[in-house]
């Protein structure tokens, strides 16, 4: 019977990871990048839990991963609403034709 | 009266006329009537300047009263290269002489004034002017040094400028004014060099100090010939003013002033100042210097006399008249008959004023005409101014019962007893030859004036004796060259209050051996001298005595002759002086001509001065601005190579740094694609390849 390890649990970790970062490099809408962002995040989480219960590190990681997680949300926030401005002035949330600092 | 109530009535006299220039010049428009003030001023010093000499003389005789202050202090007093500069005054009988002789004559001149010029536009200021240079001359007379002697000297200049050029619409009068200025720089520029040797080794400008030291063995540089130098130096501005050969040349052509400035500037002051300074510094002249002095003396009354024979304008020959009592006076300091030059110093001031006036009386009632060819016998329309004009003339021509011939006969005897004495014969000839010309150009002058028949009906008819403010000065000035006021011996003047008492010759200051041997005193003479004071060995006192009578005799023939001729000339026509004239043709043009020294300097130091000028004017034009400009091309050709510099080397630097950045810019843009994603994999491939390189693991 296959044993279910810290093996296991970074494997999904890094799976997850990769899947924000190519949501993140390859989505046209801004929501969606955010959206990668957020997975990446709970990647991250994952890692700090799968740590925190096979390493010897005791609450640590399920503290800083309940950080994470309000972090997330605070930062979704703030972002949600730079889009909606980025909309307002832009008329769309397209991110390759947001290059205005080019200029 | 104390010495220092003295001192103070001398102030008050120096500042009067000062006071009465300011308050013209300041006034004079509003108020008319202002002159009255002027004259009454003058008035006033001459009346404090008569108490002041009746108490110096009396009271103070032998004593000098000195009265100065430190008006600027260098340094402290003990360490070397410490300077202070003291102004004050020396009141000696001489002072005090001078000091009523100016007052007097510059009083009779205000009041012949007020009717000579009366109608004239600038009436007041004239009275102005006359103020400030009565300020000037009794500076010059009061000083104790030589600083405020040099001062007083330059405002004499300034006013002297100013009253010969009062009319200086005249394009004559303008002239004569710059001429006088300047010709006067000139004798002030030796002058002031003198001063300053004198300065640079004593520290100090008094006279007294300097005296002194002289007498103490301290001398110029070291050097008896620096002493000479610094005599001769100082006599230049004498020559300058005095109107000495070969400055003389201003005097004459001074005439163009109003004639009661010529009564005064000729007479008594700006003239009598040159006199007045040789006078001060006598006791400081070595034999050189002496002889120098008397030698230029003698050729200036020479020169002057000679061309007085033949001049006719009346003022012109009164003018060169001067010239010559005034070589006189110089000459005779020149031979050490100081008491004598002094005198006649006096004397002359008042019989020169007495003919500068009448002739101004003359030509006040001529209406302005000068030449004495158109006159002749005013003498019953003007007996005043003719009585008057005679007795200054017999004064001027050494007849005895007049103040001239005191003077003058002293005057020929100390040359012949310095001719005698040292040999220089040729002074004393000179000395009599001049005395018969006077005589001789003199009653000329008065015969073709008064005497004889009218020339000119017209003038002639017009003609009126002057009113009482323009008689009574000549009256008052004829009076005074009767010999009554110096001596009670009319043929002796030694014997007289003026030189027993009064003037006495100061001893000789300087270094034994550079004086002459008649002025060397011993002790045992000393002794043996009733006075006490030993100026000259026993030998000049003898010699002077010896002198005394041939003098006196000579003096008499030569004038006597010199007026025979005058008379034979030009009162009986018994000769005729125009056919002397034609058949000495060359002579008589030479003298007419003044010796042609006007256009000999016109020819040398005009000419010299403004060729040199012009080689200046060259040089500035050529060498200077050349210069200028060709630093001015410098600085182009340097600015052009910097520009060049600038733009292509600093420029292409600058330019380069700028391409080369935006070179560098223009490829690294091209990473910056302003796409977040782009910028998201770039950091994702950094940190790929940043775990590669530091593997944790």
């Amino acid at each position: 019977m296959l044993q279910v390890g810290l093996t296991h649990f970074l494997i999904v970790s890094a799976i997850l990871f990769s899947l924000g970062i190519y949501g993140i490099v390859t989505r046209k809408n801004a929501v969606m990048v955010l959206m990668g962002i957020e997975l990446v995040l709970n990647s991250a989480n994952i890692n700090f839990i799968a740590f925190s219960k096979y390493g010897n590190f005791g609450l640590s990681g399920q503290v800083i991963a309940l950080f994470v997680i309000i972090l997330a949300a605070a930062e979704a926030a703030i972002a949600l609403a730079i889009v909606l401005n980025i909309y307002k002035t832009f008329s769309n949330v397209n991110v390759d034709e947001i290059d205005h600092l080019k200029e | 009266m104390s010495e220092s109530l003295l001192i103070n009535i001398c102030i008050v006299i120096l500042f009067l006329p000062l006071l009465g220039f300011t308050t013209v010049v300041l006034l004079g428009k509003r108020i008319p009537k202002l002159y009255l003030f002027e004259v009454a001023i003058l008035g006033i010093a001459l009346l404090l300047s008569i108490i002041v000499a009746y108490v110096k003389l009396s009271f103070y005789n032998t004593k000098d009263i000195v009265a100065a202050f430190t008006w600027i202090t260098m340094g402290n007093a003990p360490s070397p290269g410490a300077i202070s500069i003291e102004l004050g005054f020396k009141i000696d009988n001489i002072t005090v002489l001078m000091l009523f002789v100016v007052n007097l004559i510059s009083f009779l001149v205000h009041v012949f004034s007020i009717e000579y010029m009366r109608g004239d536009k600038l009436y007041t200021r004239y009275f102005a002017y006359l103020g400030i240079f009565t300020f000037s001359m009794l500076g010059i007379v009061l000083t104790h040094n030589l600083l405020m002697m040099y001062i007083f000297w330059e405002l004499v200049g300034l006013s002297s400028y100013l009253l010969i050029g009062f009319w200086f619409e005249k394009k004559s009068a303008s002239d004569a004014a710059k001429k006088a200025f300047i010709v006067n720089r000139i004798g002030d520029i030796g002058m002031f060099a003198g001063i300053l040797i004198l300065f640079t080794q004593y520290k100090t400008f008094t006279f007294d100090v300097i005296y002194q030291q002289i007498a103490a063995g301290n001398i110029p540089f070291g050097s008896n010939a620096w002493l000479t130098a610094a005599g001769i130096l100082i006599f230049m501005g004498a020559v300058g003013k005095s109107a000495q050969f070969p400055l003389h040349v201003w005097l004459p052509d001074a005439m163009e002033g109003p004639t009661p400035v010529s009564a005064l500037i000729h007479a008594a002051t700006m003239v009598a100042a040159g006199v007045y300074l040789v006078v001060r510094i006598f006791v400081m002249l070595t034999a050189d210097a002496m002889l120098v002095i008397a030698v230029i003396g003698a050729f200036t009354s020479l020169v002057a006399a000679t061309i007085a024979l033949t001049q006719n304008d009346i003022k012109k020959v009164l003018a060169y008249s001067t010239v010559s009592q005034l070589g006189y006076m110089v000459m005779s300091l020149g031979v050490g008959a100081y008491a004598f030059a002094f005198f006649h110093l006096i004397t002359h001031a008042f019989f020169k004023a007495c003919l500068f006036l009448g002739s101004g009386s003359v030509i006040h009632s001529m209406h302005h005409e000068q030449d004495i060819r158109n006159m002749g016998g005013l003498k019953k329309k003007m007996p005043v101014t003719y009585y008057t004009f005679l007795i200054s003339t017999l004064a001027i021509s050494g007849v005895p019962l007049f103040s001239g011939f005191l003077s003058k006969d002293g005057i020929l005897a100390g040359t012949l007893a310095f001719g005698k004495l040292t040999g220089h014969w040729l002074i004393p000839i000179i000395g009599f030859t001049v005395a018969g010309l006077t005589a001789f150009y003199m009653f000329r002058l008065v015969i073709l004036t008064f005497h004889g028949e009218p020339k000119d009906h017209h003038k002639y008819d017009h003609a009126h004796e002057s009113p009482f403010v323009m008689a009574a000065p000549l009256v008052v000035l004829a009076a005074l060259s009767i010999f009554i006021w110096y001596t009670p011996n009319p043929i002796g003047a030694s014997d007289g209050w003026v030189l027993k008492n009064w003037i006495k010759t100061p001893t000789q200051v300087v270094p034994l051996e550079t004086r002459y041997d008649f002025m060397k005193p011993s002790t045992e003479e000393a002794k043996a001298e009733v006075h006490g004071e030993v100026i000259h060995s026993v030998e000049y006192t003898e010699t002077m005595h010896w002198a005394h009578y041939p003098a006196m005799f000579l003096s008499l023939a030569v004038a006597g002759l010199g007026i025979l001729i005058a008379f034979m000339f030009y009162q009986w026509k018994k000769l005729n002086a125009d056919k002397l004239a034609e058949k000495l043709k060359p002579l008589y043009n030479f003298s007419l001509n003044k010796w042609f020294l006007d256009e000999l300097y016109d020819m040398t130091a005009i000419a010299g001065t403004l060729s040199f000028s012009s080689i200046l004017a060259w040089f500035d034009n050529k060498i200077v601005d050349g210069i200028v400009n060709g630093s001015a091309t410098v600085t182009r050709f340097v600015s052009r190579m910097s520009g060049w510099f600038d733009t292509f080397i600093v420029d292409g630097f600058v330019n380069f740094t700028a391409f080369f950045s935006g070179f560098v810019g223009l490829s690294f843009r091209r990473l910056q694609t302003g796409k977040v994603q782009t910028y998201i994999v770039f950091v994702i491939f950094a940190i790929i390849i940043l775990l590669m390189f530091f593997k944790p693991f």
